[in-house]
């Protein structure tokens, strides 16, 4: 077995409805796993971008490639893993805040990993925090040891930098 | 002007040229066949069963190269079809299948007949469109066949829902299809041809491996050039029989699993392996591990995702067969490999298909012997089987689209009704069905249209009583354990060809078979069925034992 590797693809879409389904179930059917996927609507109202996070070996990345280049809605495919690019993640963190004392703690942390309250209710704060895998990581870890009630995250968007062409 | 949505999809189906719609008629399909009644460049075919009406467009595609049309009900209809769809999806046969849907205000309310089709074949279909609104039939049916025809064809679905195709709206019928997201790459890399070129030239022990896509490409003529510039030895698959014809001495004939010993030796010995159109499946590369080991590998395919699939590729080529071989065509000349040809000669002088005479009892093998040198120059239908293996095996082809069968999905019930579409398709040549016990009995009411049209079907069952190629794995694998396979209790064809009101003859000896296959050939005024009584517990050699390299073949006599 070939070892496994994560990729980013970049898939620009048209924009209507039964598109998601067909690239959800050209993983599902051959049993490939998706670890995050993105979809929304561009600035051309015709056009969707989904960023889609997966892995495998070479040939089954190569599959996937070829595979969502074949359908007949997607309108281009980047592997973005091949190129240098950007990434980020949103995630939203709802966290108790019974005591006060908590609740400076908690702010303090929030500072670090440059997170904004967006939310806060006398015994609960909801935190927007933005930022590559490896941060959300972190924060996620070190928020979790004061008892996360909820957590949402967007899954990551991505794109090639500067002039290299999408 | 204005036309109702049925009679918009009518005049697209004629602007792309459509002679035929092979359907069954059923509620939220009716305001199209209503539009069909009086339609007279777009003949209606009805068939007993949408399973056998998707077959004749496929049959149709296939003996025709032009793209089948096949129409059914929403619910049920449309379910039936899936078998048919799979089986041209698998064999990227180009099909557009139209359903009818419910109502637009209905759809997601569990309405009588309604199913979700496009979720259903999502996975077994090219593409599909679901109309809600008849002014978007024009430039659906225009995508539609575009996207079933070019690059690697394939099935298209078009689900109408039934108001969309009573509303009236505006017809206008695009000039031209641009779909940003489909290019098919239709001419190779010239670098890697040039490489391709360069690999031939060097190689000591080469191959050709051509498969159905040459067939699908109309190449084959570029395929005989090819071959006979090269003077390449040249096995060809399943899907691509006639292709190249298997009575030049270059030709050496099948591959895999029951193909002949002579293209396996040379598999597993070649330097050089060419493969163009075909796709390295199972059934013809047996224990990957073991598959050709010691050769390079050149894959000329339309289908980039069909590249390295299965076998890593040393040159792989994207483009049409068509284009490819022309290409290079210009850059090859006569290989210098006589002591390669010579062993090639050897396998195939030593190692011919062939099987023993058993008392007096009907061989199957003689049977299509027979066929073969009784109608030689027809269209051969076959089903899923032993009877298909023995009749790629015996029967020689010569012509592309000579040889129509279920190769990838190996859909029993497939022969009968393609043979309909083939014989529409091809009203001047003979269509001759090989068909099973097994098999015939799946969609043998088929045969009621066939009647009706007097269409002169040559229909001949290989009837071993068992569910034959399956029994011959029990006997083999599981202990003789016949589970499930004795249709011993199938009624008599040939007093039921009769009931139907077709011709039936039933043969039991081997001296009656050659008279009934030329008493066959004088009856042109409908179907004749023929029910060749064969022994009964005859395999199906050579064989590739699953999961074995194609070197371990099985020769079956010793």
């Amino acid at each position: 077995m070939n070892p496994e590797e994560r990729h980013i693809f970049s898939v620009m879409v048209e924009n209507r409805f039964g598109v998601l389904a067909r690239v959800a179930g050209l993983f599902s059917g051959r049993g490939f796993n998706i670890d995050s996927l993105n979809v929304a609507e561009t600035h051309d109202k015709g056009i969707s971008h989904i960023t889609l996070v997966t892995h495998g070996d070479a040939q089954i990345i190569e599959q996937i490639y070829q595979h969502l280049n074949r359908l007949i809605d997607v309108i281009e495919v980047t592997d973005l893993s091949t190129g240098t690019h950007v990434e980020r993640e949103l995630v939203l963190i709802k966290i108790a805040t019974d005591d006060p004392q908590k609740r400076t703690e908690i702010l303090q942390v929030a500072e670090v990993f440059r997170g904004r309250v967006i939310d806060m209710k006398p015994t609960t704060l909801v935190l927007e925090i933005t930022g590559d895998e490896g941060k959300l990581k972190a924060a996620i870890d070190i928020f979790n040891t004061y008892g996360i009630l909820e957590l949402a995250r967007t899954g990551k968007v991505a794109m090639l930098r500067g002039s290299e062409k999408q | 002007m204005e036309l109702s949505g049925a009679q918009i999809l009518i005049d697209g189906l004629k602007r792309e040229g459509v002679e035929y719609i092979f359907g069954v008629n059923g509620g939220a399909a009716m305001p199209i066949f209503d539009a069909l009644y009086s339609e007279t460049d777009v003949k209606l075919i009805p068939m007993r069963h949408e399973q056998g009406a998707s077959h004749a467009a496929d049959g149709y595609a296939r003996a025709t190269g032009n793209v089948g049309v096949v129409l059914a009900t929403s619910g049920p209809g449309a379910t039936n079809l899936v078998t048919g769809i799979a089986t041209a999806y698998m064999d990227s046969i180009p099909m557009v299948a139209i359903t009818g849907q419910v109502f637009t205000h209905y759809i997601g309310s569990d309405a009588f007949q309604e199913c979700d089709v496009i979720g259903v074949t999502r996975p077994i279909c090219k593409h599909s469109y679901l109309i809600k609104s008849s002014d978007e039939i024009a430039d659906v049916v225009a995508e539609a066949f575009h996207i079933a025809k070019t690059g690697k064809p394939g099935p298209v679905i078009i689900d109408i829902a039934k108001d969309a195709q009573m509303r009236e709206a505006l017809f206008q019928y695009p000039e031209t299809v641009d779909i940003r997201g489909y290019k098919p790459q239709v001419h190779g890399d010239p670098e890697q041809i040039a490489k391709a070129a360069a690999l031939i030239k060097e190689a000591k022990r080469p191959m050709l491996y051509a498969g159905g896509g040459v067939v699908l490409a109309n190449a084959s003529e570029e395929l005989r050039k090819f071959t006979l510039n090269t003077q390449i030895p040249i096995t060809v698959t399943l899907m691509g029989l006639g292709a190249f014809p298997e009575t030049h001495p270059l030709a050496m004939e099948m591959p895999g699993m029951h193909g002949s010993c002579c293209a396996n030796y040379a598999f597993t010995d070649s330097d050089l392996v060419v493969a163009i159109g075909a796709r390295f499946d199972d059934r013809v590369t047996g224990d990957l591990g073991k598959f050709a080991p010691n050769a390079k590998k050149i894959h000329i395919d339309i289908d980039a995702s069909c590249i390295g699939k299965n076998v890593p590729v040393d040159v792989p080529i994207v483009g049409d067969a068509k284009s490819v071989l022309t290409e290079l065509n210009k850059q090859v000349g006569p290989a210098d490999i006589d002591p390669w040809r010579a062993q090639i000669q050897e396998w195939k002088q030593k190692y011919p298909f062939e099987y023993e005479q058993k008392g007096d009892n009907v061989m199957p093998q003689y049977v299509t012997e027979q066929i073969y040198k009784h109608f030689s120059d027809a269209i051969v239908v076959a089903d899923v089987g032993q009877h298909q293996m023995w009749a790629a095996q015996y029967f020689k082809f010569t012509e592309p689209r000579q040889w129509l069968n279920s190769g990838g999905l190996g859909t029993m019930g497939f022969s009968l009704p393609a043979a309909i579409g083939a014989q529409l398709g091809c009203p001047d040549k003979t269509v001759v069905n090989i068909n099973g016990d097994g098999s015939y009995i799946m969609t043998i009411q088929e045969l009621v249209p066939a009647i009706s049209m007097k269409l002169p079907l040559k229909v001949f069952i290989i009837n071993n009583m068992y569910l034959g190629m399956v029994r011959q794995w029990q006997e083999l694998f599981h202990g003789k354990r016949y589970s499930a396979v004795d249709y011993h209790d199938n009624p008599d064809f040939a007093l039921l060809a009769e009931a139907f009101g077709a011709t039936g003859i039933r043969v039991e000896h081997p001296d009656d078979v050659e008279p009934a296959l030329e008493k066959a050939k004088g009856i042109n005024d409908g179907p004749v069925v023929i029910d060749f009584i064969v022994d009964e517990e005859e395999n199906v050699f050579p064989m590739v034992p699953a999961g074995a390299g194609l070197g371990d073949v099985i020769r079956g006599l010793s």
